[in-house]
């Protein structure tokens, strides 16, 4: 909403203040504002007329004009088209600044000197969507009226400065001046006066002519007046001035009548041409498919949700939101039907949501003052009277179903004091009631009488509020609650959130955080058990349309962008959700890594450790004993899923559950080696481990072996351990692979596994014989179990 | 005998001035100490002597051979020292090379802000609450006071499933949720962090998924003076001790009265800079007091009870702290990026 100070200044007097202090007020007060500013901050212009305009001899699209300027006359060299002998037009002297900073110099133009410069409006800073065609393409050409040598911009009324409130959506009441003059008055405790709207009517009762037929109850208040020998022409200057001031693109007079109104007491009126519209005005819902032409040419069908005006044959208006195009205003219009009205905010709401957004349907959308119908119409008809030579016909057609009584909130000052949390006296709370213009009765139960201009107030902690916010919440002095002493807590699922993160963290990870919605062609990727998705009604992009079931296609987004710009260095995990539905919605926890690249480097002295599938291991292998699942998970490579490396990878294993994967990504996918793994969270989070407790650490001394078994290529090391640790037993405390040997000195199919195995006893001190015997008997085992044999050279 | 024991002395005494290694050394003591030696000569013609000269000469050649032991060992302790001081100076390195690449991880800016805010809180006695994004019209809008058609979901555009299901704009839910499960009805202290969405084109300061904080304190006897106590203890955390907060009003459909919340700019201390572009405030967060509809929808009592809900953006706060000019910069994870918050913060707190 754009507040305009002279237009303030009609309602209040506030020539005295300054605009910015009611800017900065204002906002104290609940009203931010985007911008204040001049309607033009052109500077050193002047009203001169043109005495003479000749072509200029060396350019056909140039004229030279002669203009006098008051205290002297000036050559100045024009390129507008339309420029004339006689007209009176804007003149910028040698020395104007112009918006944009252009300063006006002593020129010459083709060889003839130029002493200032005539004005369009664009060149006063007025943008475009506000001229009509011919200000559009030329000069600005004033009133033949216009004084020679008076300040331009002052003639014009465009010194006037200009708020650009940022309104909140409750405060409707501030959709018109006068809604601001009350605001303001409450701010500064100055009185608002609304203006007398007083014309003749002529002897024919509108009554005898027109009829309404309200049908339905979303429409309860419809006020009708007709005004006939009406002249459409250009409007004055104040009323131009004040709607480019307010956003609003002047027309003519009569249309331009109905938006200063609007403008004025937030009022939307429309006017149709009364000679096109017939005698029967009927109020009523759409009949489904029904259609209508509006004002911008597009025939629209309906739905039953809409709201229309129609006469005994057609619709003629979409109410609160655009008028048809039969019944429009043209320059031929002699006659025309007011209407006021309130209708029901949410059908507008939802029409204009279909249709169009207007500064009208915005107004219907929040609510109205009742008690503004009348004022409105009454104040159109006094501008048309006065400014479109209308006659006012007699009456008025009339239907209100509004009860007047006056809204009545019963308050206690305790009440107010408890809540703001301030010792406010009863006569500060009353003072600011006044301000508002609310009447108030009682002494302890305050009965408040709120204004029909409120329709944001109809609660006690509404009218604290008021209280507060006229006061100032600055006056509030900050406290500590007096509420019972507990400890904070985290949930257990937060909690292992925090501390994985920082494991991560430690292990040389970064986190990162990627977007939840994916595209359609992301949506497959990494997802080992696909679901139904959860797929957005209205996405923004096809892009993010559906929700992520799995982390992994954001995480190798952020490599991608990392490697392009030469970072290729990458160890990111992510902790978040995966969405999708399988009875009702499920958002799983999901941990989920990627690293590629190098992991710990030192590169003059050789040394690197990259990323690859081992290293992927070890951290979750870190991660599972730091989340007490130590001996309790396996890894198999079996049912791998598609997009990770068939060969090199594997999924983890606990309780007969598959937790997640881990591998490679599909060379098919990327050509870099990139490492992954993605487990679910809370899967993980759901097995019972038991609490941490000392086991004394053996302080008899352990006796190490070392065992190298040749196996063939295809058997697993596992296969291998785990026969090692069964027979191993109790005494077996570390088991270790130390080297992986493919080569020269095995066969071509076969390789070679060294482990070293410790063996402790806590209650005493091995001997060697012991521990030979049960090493004996892990290599026949082994041997037995497996297809190894022992390496004996 | 005695110009003898003289004799072993100055003889020693020249023989070590020539010794250069420990196992010359080694020689010389069995020279002088070995069973050929001239003390072992000398004792060995003690039996010759008599009782008094033994015990004079004894004595005489229990000192010599003290004196020789020491000054041997002496010279030993002299010699390793010197040998371990050349391996020292053989062991130089170059100490300006380069040290290897350890690289630990970070964690994300949003994060670090997210574990600040609530770690204050939990200190205060807030418990952390979270709740699901794929969320319900009825939590996140009506039984926040926004039934449907209400003009302040224009604010909030959202991404919807269904008619009935969407993406949370916001993490009020939560508030109702927590309401609603609380069975007694009784006090209530939470701060929620999470995920939010709205239907935005992302640009420098929009995104179509953000973060959110949201507090909310619900008590019999909670006042507006409350909030603004607790929200200064969280902007002289957040911003530093010499931050002060400013409350304007605005309007949220969920609380009643509603305010903005402004900090005094942390960057020139109030009189004016780009940062707060030139009014020395900051905006930083929505707050006010619950909404007695609020309340009701989720069964409290708003005769027995009061409270106050805030919300914030940590997204916001960490650009504002940080001096990060882009929201989508939280989102596109560029490792330099992310790396640039990997330490500990030294601001004034």
């Amino acid at each position: 909403m754009r507040l305009s100070k002279s237009f303030l200044n009609d309602f209040i007097d506030i020539k005295d203040l300054d605009f910015k202090d009611i800017a900065t007020k204002m906002v104290l007060a609940g009203n931010e504002y985007e911008s204040i500013t001049k309607i033009s901050n052109a500077t050193n212009l002047v009203i001169g007329e043109v005495l003479e305009c000749i072509k200029h001899p060396e350019s056909n699209h140039l004229s030279v004009c002669k203009v006098n300027i008051g205290t002297e006359t000036k050559q100045i060299i024009c390129g507008a088209p339309n420029v004339a002998v006689g007209q009176k037009v804007i003149v910028a002297k040698v020395g104007a600044i112009l918006p944009g900073n252009v300063e006006i110099k002593a020129a010459k133009f083709a060889g003839l000197d130029s002493e200032g410069m005539i004005c369009s409006m664009a060149e006063l800073g007025i943008e475009s969507k506000y001229l009509n065609p011919a200000d559009k393409d030329g000069i600005h050409v004033l009133d033949p009226s216009a004084p020679i040598g008076q300040d331009a911009i002052k003639y014009l009324g465009f010194d006037d400065e200009v708020i650009d409130f940022e309104l909140t959506s409750n405060r409707a009441d501030l959709l018109s001046i006068i809604g601001m003059a009350y605001e303001v008055g409450a701010i500064y405790n100055r009185k608002v006066v609304l203006p007398v709207n007083t014309y003749e009517e002529t002897e024919s009762d509108i009554n005898r002519s027109y009829k309404i037929d309200v049908q339905t109850d979303n429409c309860p208040m419809y006020l009708g007046k007709v005004v006939s020998n009406i002249v459409v022409k250009e409007s004055p200057n104040f009323i131009k001035t004040r709607l480019i001031a307010s956003g609003i693109r002047p027309i003519n007079n009569v249309v331009d009548i109905s938006n200063y109104v609007m403008l004025e007491y937030g009022q939307p009126l429309h006017f149709f041409d009364a000679d096109l519209l017939g005698n029967k005005i009927i109020v009523r819902m759409a009949k489904d498919k029904e259609t209508i032409t509006t004002l911008d040419g597009v025939n629209r069908s309906l739905k039953a949700s809409d709201i229309v005006i129609a006469n005994e044959t057609e619709v003629v208006a979409l109410a609160g939101v655009m008028g048809g195009l039969k019944t429009e205003i043209t320059p031929n219009t002699k006659q025309i039907f007011i209407e006021s009205a309130i209708f029901n905010p949410m059908n507008i709401r939802y029409t204009a949501k279909n249709i169009l957004r207007s500064e009208a349907s915005n107004r219907f959308e929040k609510g109205l003052d009742p008690l503004r119908s009348e004022m409105a119409i009454n104040r159109a008809c006094y501008l048309l009277n006065k400014y479109a030579n209308g006659a006012i016909l007699k009456g008025e057609v009339c239907y209100d179903s509004i009860p007047k009584q006056p809204k009545v909130i019963v308050i206690k000052l305790a009440k107010i004091n408890s809540v703001l949390g301030m010792i406010l006296r009863l006569d500060e709370v009353l003072d600011v009631f006044n301000r508002l213009g609310f009447t108030v009765t009682g002494d302890d139960e305050l009965e408040v009488i709120i204004p029909s201009r409120r329709t944001d107030i109809s609660i006690v902690e509404d009218l604290i509020e008021e209280v507060g916010r006229i006061i100032s919440y600055n006056n509030v002095i900050g406290k500590m609650p007096i509420v019972s002493i507990k400890p904070g807590k985290y949930s257990k699922r937060a909690l292992m959130i925090k501390e994985l993160r920082h494991l991560l963290n430690s292990l040389g990870l970064n986190q990162v955080i990627t977007y939840s919605l994916i595209s359609e062609s992301e949506i497959n990727k990494f997802v080992p058990i696909k679901h139904d998705e959860i797929v957005l009604l209205n996405p923004m992009s096809e892009d993010r349309k559906l929700m992520r079931q799995s982390l992994l296609s954001g995480l190798l987004g952020v490599y991608e962008y990392n490697t392009a710009r030469s970072v290729t260095d990458v160890n990111i995990f992510e902790i978040g959700s995966v969405y999708y539905l399988d009875n009702g919605t499920h958002e799983d926890t999901t941990i989920s890594g990627l690293l590629s690249g190098n992991y710990l480097t030192n590169d003059w002295q050789g040394k690197t450790i990259k990323a690859d599938f081992y290293l992927v291991k070890g951290i979750i292998e870190n991660m599972m004993r730091y989340m007490g699942l130590n001996n309790r998970y396996s890894f198999s490579s079996v049912n791998i899923p598609k997009d990770y490396h068939p060969t090199r990878s594997a999924s983890l294993i606990i309780d007969n559950q598959v937790i997640g994967y881990l591998g490679q990504v599909h060379p098919s996918m990327t050509k870099k080696e990139v490492y992954i793994f993605e487990l679910n969270l809370d899967l993980l989070m759901s097995f019972k481990v038991h609490e941490i407790k000392y086991k004394e650490v053996s302080k008899y001394p352990g006796i190490n072996k070392d065992l190298a078994f040749v196996v063939d290529k295809s058997v697993t090391s596992q296969e291998i351990m785990s026969v090692i640790k069964q027979v191993g037993g109790r005494l077996l405390t570390n088991l270790d692979v130390f080297d992986v040997y493919e080569g020269s000195n095995v066969l071509a199919n076969e390789k070679s596994i060294a482990y070293s195995l410790t063996f402790e006893d806590p209650t005493k001190t091995l001997n060697d014989e012991e521990v030979t015997n049960l090493v004996n008997k892990i290599i026949s085992e082994v041997e037995t179990k497996t297809s190894a044999k022992l390496r004996t050279k | 005998m005695k110009e003898k024991i003289l004799s072993i002395k100055a003889d020693l005494t020249t023989k070590l001035e020539s010794i250069k290694t420990l196992s010359e050394l080694n020689d010389l003591r069995v020279l002088f100490l070995g069973k050929k030696g001239p003390i072992q000569e000398l004792s060995g013609m003690m039996g010759t002597l008599s009782i008094e000269d033994k015990k004079e000469l004894g004595s005489l050649l229990n000192g010599l051979k003290n004196e020789v032991t020491e000054a041997l060992d002496l010279m030993k302790n002299k010699l390793e020292l010197e040998a371990l001081n050349s391996n020292l100076i053989k062991d130089a390195i170059d100490i300006t090379l380069p040290g290897t690449k350890v690289h630990a991880g970070g964690i994300h800016p949003i994060t670090k802000i997210i574990d600040e805010v609530e770690e204050l809180f939990v200190s205060m006695g807030y418990d952390v609450v979270e709740g699901p994004e794929v969320e319900l019209d009825l939590f996140n809008f009506e039984k926040l006071n926004l039934p449907k058609g209400h003009p302040a979901r224009d604010s909030q555009d959202s991404f919807y499933i269904s008619d009935e299901v969407l993406l949370r704009t916001q993490t009020s839910p939560v508030q109702a949720r927590t309401m609603e499960a609380n069975l007694e009805k009784g006090p209530i202290r939470i701060i929620c962090p999470g995920k939010v969405y709205r239907r935005d084109s992302d640009d420098a300061t929009h995104s179509h998924q953000f973060y959110q904080i949201e507090g909310l304190v619900i008590d019999t006897d909670i006042s507006m003076a409350d909030l603004k106590g607790t929200l200064e203890v969280f902007a002289k955390k957040l911003f530093g001790e010499a931050r002060e907060v400013r409350f304007r009003p605005s309007f949220f459909p969920f609380t009643e009265p509603s305010i903005e919340v402004d900090v005094s700019c942390f960057k020139c201390g109030g009189t004016g800079c780009s940062l707060c572009k030139n009014n020395g405030w900051i905006e930083i967060l929505g707050a006010g007091m619950v909404h007695p509809n609020v309340l009701r929808a989720s069964g409290y009592d708003p005769k027995k009870y009061t409270g106050f809900a805030f919300g914030m953006g940590p997204e916001r706060i960490a650009m504002l702290k940080y001096g990060v000019n882009d929201v989508r910069h939280f989102y596109t994870n560029d490792m330099r990026f992310l790396n640039d918050f990997n330490r500990t913060d030294g601001g004034d707190q």
